[in-house]
């Protein structure tokens, strides 16, 4: 590719055609501030509206500033990042947008990870000119079972509505009016309850200040954990013990699942479980609705549905329910391990330790926000009662533990109790995209061939690309296997098994970027993807340690059913471990 | 954008999806669509921006996003006799905020509604290209030129017989 | 009327009738097009147009034949020429007269720029508020196929050529190319950043060449009458001639066509026959809402793109408005900001907000609130929307207060410092008085004062208490002796 030489604060570079101002000048460590810009690059997620301004520079020659993020290097071009003239713009711009944003840092969710505070911080911004007359523009708040929109706070980064429609084409929420006026919204500016939303909080993951955060459910497991009556119950899904050192300086992809335990032991839940005992489960239910219909489509039964879908991404679930109720019956009946988790709890465990259901609070805490809706949906309560009570992202664990003055780096390692806590690696790879069906496929190989594997290791499943396919070996039988994470690549799929083009005989779907460990309740990645890379590599780190490696090993689990749930897909199981799904489109007047 | 709820009647339906067929149902025709159902309804409420989204597999969101982008378009239905008070340059020059403001005391309405009877709706709009004639007030299709103040009692009057305020209560 | 004025542009508009196409072509109309796609490489005629030196007639005053090189240059298999009609300037509305009058000069000129950039497909963006424009645009399209001069194989030449319309629906951000194509598309008008230009990737990301009614109006007959003839019109920068709309306080207003270098001496006082009822000139305002405010001292300075530019204006799609004594240039400036904060489409922040905040500045100042310090936030408040803002909507939008602050400075200083409006036009600045010589002592005005802050015995001078005078103007109104002024 063709050089380009050019001069930035003095100094001279020389870059391939086509490299922004901005990348170029962090080549050369000039960091130029940016707050709407963000670029994924794994991902293929970019977002430069060139809307904030904030990255302007002064280029030789032209009349007017130019966007660093969106302005590209041409030859012999002058550019300085740091002119009078630019700083003085970079702060009156500054000031413009604090002019029209709330000042309640103090109780701000974001108050610490925002990119806008960040921004007024370096460039020291202590007075607002002429705020006393300023009309600020307010908005109703929003809240719905995961997220809360406080549109007071947006910027108009446009983040949001690219993940939203471009990444995940959801399509919930889109710019709207004008001007002054102008925000990022719902239809008709309704809440996202009404909404085509699926939670997935890949805007929440992405917004640059408190305009979009999470419904923050501490306040409710700091008042079960003081109820002395209550059994309070909690578990961690896989990815979250590969992102929750980030929030206390610790190095992305530094896996913490010892010291994690400690901290909830410590905050006084009563039993700290593993929600991969109950991805375990969740592949021995899967595996075996997939094996099962498999074998009736080798025998040629018409009627069975293929490829199966898995189920356990509730804002996959929710996507589908919307866009796609057409397909509900194609996804596996199995409930995430996140419910079946809240189901086994509230059931065989609470009536193992003779405590009634009423009494135990089950805690989860996720990567994830759709989670939290997920939970509320009615399909998991028992008389009124939810299987998990409350489900809180990495974030909220952070500062919970943060609010009881513990330093999660200092924490000795601790196990997880018995009998919920023990799992296999393929319950640990669930946090990463490919995960679940490595993990199904290790299962279903076995228990169809009756050989051992020579190797668990599925690397054709691993990688970031959005879509994958793979074929793996059923001794003679060819299993095809389709992987999408992001919901626009989902959809995708969905597509060809709509126009019966599907070549998969399975498919696993994860809403958010690299699976669970991008998920909308994962510490901020403030655009970096390399976070993500180094959560995954965690996450399949941990599963190589591990002694188990396949669900149907995990000897809990066998137990399980030893004593419990006699066999995957009993009455039993069928009850407590699978769901059903409905169509969520609002009927548009059908003609 | 405030809006009004109404249900739709299964012809009216039709037409709106005869309309996007007609453009062949290409999201790029949306502005289209919207202008000839708009000329067809008078607004575009929301049950409306829904069944065009449908039709033409956008998320509504996108719809009413360049619903509420354009002037043009507006979710509210328009009086019997639509006011639109010209607030160009020629025209502010000559006066025309007087004249607006007379209008908005008599309706005891502001600029985007509609009077509670449903006979008079207030706007502005830039420039009809009849500058010499400023300033310039058009109710409905009729173009009223060189309008003081004064004269909004009687354009009213002769336009509805309108119950301005002020009067019997 | 001077010499100064002539129509080429406008060259048909009133005496054809734009719903025959056989009067258009009686007069020489479809020869230049006839000519371009039988007899000349798509080359040679862009050259053509290089070399008569057209500039675009919208806003900017880019080379029209540059433009079209550009858009020839790019390679692909679909290229569009769009005619940009989304005339959204108060106070201009040549587009609409040429559009109604002419059409066919339009599409005559559409189908040169598809047969020369390589494009077998026109779009009129066309606002939907001018319903005249659209039937005979329609009209015109229709008759121009019947007639072979649009459509398959035009003049045998193999060269084919169509032409649809497209609704603008009240943007006038829309006005900007970018914006103009997302709207085509279906889109919200936003703006997006050059480059991309259009001529390499514009309506549904092809080449696309936009150019305005204006500017097309003027090509078929540059290539009637040769480059040469045209280069001869106007300025050594400037060729041809501009239609203004002129408007405001002059005696005379309407469309004009005048040759580039005219003064705005020459088109106020001649062609507009000078100031109404016999007021003071104090300021003409060109470019439209984003356009500046020149004084007495630019009268005679010849127009055209840079000396428009030099003096902190522009020349815009060419609206002319006169303001006399009577007008406060501190409203003036509020009144087009006003106009700035409703058509911002929102995307970037100096725009959306700066303009807001410019906007309350003024607003602060008109009620007398206003203070030096606001005065110099003004200024650079103004600059800094101009320089960072993404579109031109908000690189130009200040002009109008950096204008004024430059020329009208002593008047935003008696807003501030003074508390005063020189010309009697800011309300919360003036005070209600009652003339002694005048008033008769009738009571009608303290009969209709809402808040009785007017005082007086039957048949004697009355008085207004200004500190409960709500300034309503309700005494003034009644007054039939012209007594209660406003000072």
């Amino acid at each position: 590719m063709k050089q380009i030489k050019l001069t930035i604060d003095n100094k001279t570079i020389e870059v391939p055609e086509g490299t922004t101002v901005y990348k170029t000048a962090k080549e050369m460590d000039i960091d130029i501030p940016v707050l709407c810009y963000m670029d994924l690059k794994d991902l293929n997620i970019e977002n430069k509206p060139g809307g904030c301004r904030i990255c302007s520079v002064e280029i030789e020659g032209r009349h007017n500033l130019a966007p660093s993020c969106s302005t590209y290097v041409s030859e012999g071009m002058v550019v300085r990042t740091n002119s009078m003239r630019v700083i003085n713009a970079r702060r009156t711009v500054m000031e413009l947008i604090l002019s029209d944003h709330p000042k309640d840092c103090l109780i701000c969710p974001k108050s610490g990870t925002c990119d806008l505070q960040n921004m007024a911080i370096k460039l020291g911004i202590r007075e607002i000119p002429g705020q006393e007359y300023a009309e600020v523009s307010t908005y109703r708040l929003d809240t719905s079972p995961s997220i809360i929109r406080n549109m007071d706070k947006c910027i108009m980064c446009r983040r949001c509505e690219t993940m939203c429609n471009d990444f995940q084409t959801v399509g919930a929420l889109h710019a709207v009016n004008r001007g002054f006026q102008a925000v990022v919204a719902p239809a008709f500016e309704m809440n996202l309850e009404h909404s085509p939303c699926t939670y997935c909080g890949q805007c929440v993951a992405v917004c640059p200040t408190g305009a979009l955060t999470e419904v923050d459910h501490t306040p409710k497991v700091i008042q079960a954990l003081s109820d002395p009556a209550k059994t309070v119950v909690v578990q961690t899904a896989p990815a979250v013990r590969a992102a929750l050192g980030e929030e206390f300086g610790l190095k992305p992809g530094t896996r913490v699942t010892g010291k994690m335990v400690t901290a909830l032991k410590n905050l006084g839940f009563d039993y700290v479980f593993d929600t991969d005992f109950a991805a375990d489960l969740t592949i021995m239910e899967e595996g075996t609705e997939f094996l099962d219909r498999l074998t009736r489509h080798l025998k040629g039964d018409r009627e069975v549905k293929l490829p199966i879908l898995t189920s356990c991404c509730p804002g996959w679930v929710n996507f589908f329910e919307y866009h796609f109720p057409e397909l509900k019956d194609i996804p596996s009946t199995a409930r995430s391990p996140q419910q079946m988790f809240g189901s086994i709890a509230k059931s065989y465990f609470a009536e193992k330790i003779g405590v009634d259901r009423k009494e135990m609070v089950v805690v989860s805490v996720m990567p994830c926000l759709a989670k939290k809706y997920e939970c509320q949906r009615d399909e998991f309560k028992v008389d009124g009662n939810p299987d998990v009570d409350y489900s809180i992202s990495t974030r909220e664990l952070a500062h919970l533990i943060k609010q009881a003055n513990m330093d999660l780096v200092d924490m000795p390692d601790s196990e997880f109790d018995a009998p919920l806590g023990e799992s296999t690696g393929a319950g640990v790879i669930f946090g990463a995209t490919g995960g679940v069906i490595e993990a199904a496929t290790r299962t279903a190989y076995e228990v169809h061939t009756g050989k051992e594997l020579e190797s668990v290791d599925f690397k054709q499943l691993r990688g970031m690309d959005g879509i994958r396919s793979a074929s793996v070996d059923f001794d003679g039988l060819e299993i095809r296997i389709g992987i999408a994470h992001g919901l626009g690549n989902a959809r995708k799929l969905l597509e060809e098994i709509k126009e019966g083009n599907s070549e998969y005989h399975a498919i696993e779907i994860m809403a958010c970027p690299g699976g669970c460990i991008g998920g909308g309740g994962q510490p901020l990645h403030h655009g970096d993807s390399n976070i993500l890379k180094a959560r995954t590599k965690a996450i399949y780190e941990e599963d190589e340690e591990k002694t188990l490696r396949k669900s149907h090993e995990n000897p809990y689990v066998i137990k399980l059913y030893e004593e419990f749930l006699d066999k995957p897909m009993s009455e039993k199981a069928h009850q407590l471990l699978h769901t059903h799904y409905f169509g969520r489109k609002k009927k548009v007047f059908e003609v | 954008m405030s809006s009004v709820k109404i249900e739709l009647r299964k012809d009216q339906v039709e037409k709106i999806h005869a309309f996007c067929d007609q453009c062949g149902n290409e999201p790029g025709e949306l502005i289209n669509i919207l202008h000839r159902t708009q000329e067809e309804f008078g607004y575009l409420p929301a049950e409306i921006q829904e069944v065009i989204a449908d039709k033409l597999a956008l998320p509504v969101a996108k719809v009413y996003g360049v619903v509420t982008f354009y002037s043009f378009f507006t979710m509210i239905p328009k009086g019997e006799f639509p006011i639109s008070i010209c607030t160009g340059t020629a025209c502010y020059v000559r006066g025309a905020e007087k004249v607006l403001s007379e209008f908005k005391k008599l309706l005891d309405i502001q600029v985007g509604e509609t009077s509670a009877d449903g006979k008079f709706s207030l706007s502005c709009l830039r420039c009809v290209g009849a500058c010499g004639l400023a300033p310039v007030v058009l109710v409905g299709d009729k173009t009223y030129g060189r309008i003081a103040p004064d004269d909004v009692k009687e354009i009213l009057e002769e336009a509805g017989g309108a119950r301005t305020r002020g009067q019997g209560d | 009327m001077t010499n100064r004025q002539l129509r080429i542009a406008l060259r048909n508009c009133g005496s054809i009738n734009p719903e025959r196409i056989e009067e258009y072509i009686a007069g020489n109309g479809y020869l230049s097009l006839g000519k371009v796609v039988t007899g000349m490489e798509p080359k040679q005629a862009i050259q053509l147009l290089i070399d008569s030196g057209l500039r675009g007639r919208g806003g900017a005053g880019f080379p029209t034949g540059l433009k079209w090189l550009y858009a020839m240059n790019s390679e692909a298999d679909q290229k569009y020429v769009v005619c940009n009609a989304d005339e959204g300037d108060p106070g201009a509305f040549m587009d609409r007269s040429i559009l109604e009058g002419d059409p066919h000069s339009v599409l005559e000129a559409m189908a040169i720029a598809g047969y020369c950039i390589g494009a077998d497909k026109g779009y009129i963006y066309i606002r939907a508020e001018y319903p005249l424009a659209i039937r005979r645009l329609k009209i015109a399209i229709s008759q121009a196929k019947e007639s072979g001069l649009l459509g398959e194989n035009i003049f045998s030449s193999g060269f084919s050529f169509d032409i649809d319309l497209k609704y603008g629906a009240g943007a006038f951000v829309c006005g900007e190319e970018t914006a103009l194509i997302h709207s085509m598309e279906g889109e919200r008008g936003e703006p997006s950043l050059k480059p991309p230009f259009p001529a390499e990737s514009g309506y549904l990301g092809m080449p696309t060449n936009v150019n305005n009614v204006e500017t097309l109006a003027n090509i078929p007959v540059i290539f009637e009458k040769g480059a040469d003839w045209f280069s001869k019109i106007g300025t050594e920068k400037s060729k041809g001639t501009k239609v203004f709309a002129l408007a405001g306080k002059v005696n005379n207003v309407g469309l004009i066509e005048v040759q580039m270098g005219t003064t705005l001496r020459e088109v106020i006082f001649d062609i507009g026959g000078g100031i109404r009822e016999g007021k003071k000139f104090k300021a003409v305002q060109t470019g439209g809402p984003s356009g500046g405010c020149l004084t007495e001292k630019h009268l005679d300075t010849p127009i055209d793109y840079e000396n428009l530019v030099a003096n902190g204006s522009m020349m815009g799609s060419g609206g002319m408005i006169v303001m006399d004594e009577d007008d406060c240039m501190v409203s003036i400036a509020r009144f087009y900001l006003e106009f700035s904060v409703d058509e911002s489409c929102g995307k970037c922040a100096p725009c959306r907000i700066g303009n807001k905040r410019l906007h309350e500045l003024l607003d602060r100042i008109c009620q007398g609130n206003g203070t030096d310090a606001d005065l110099e936030r003004l200024r650079n408040l103004g600059e800094v929307i101009k320089d960072t803002s993404l579109c031109g909507l908000g690189q130009s939008s200040p002009n109008p207060v950096l204008s004024t602050l430059d020329n009208f400075f002593e008047e935003f200083e008696s807003h501030v410092r003074d508390k005063k409006c020189p010309a009697g036009v800011c309300r919360d600045l003036l005070e209600y008085f009652i003339l002694e010589d005048n008033c008769v002592g009738c009571t009608a005005c303290a009969r209709a004062c809402p808040v009785g802050a007017i005082t007086g015995e039957r048949k004697e001078l009355h008085v207004v208490n200004t500190a409960i005078c709500i300034k309503c103007g309700a005494c003034m109104e009644k007054c039939k002796f012209d007594a209660v002024v406003l000072i």
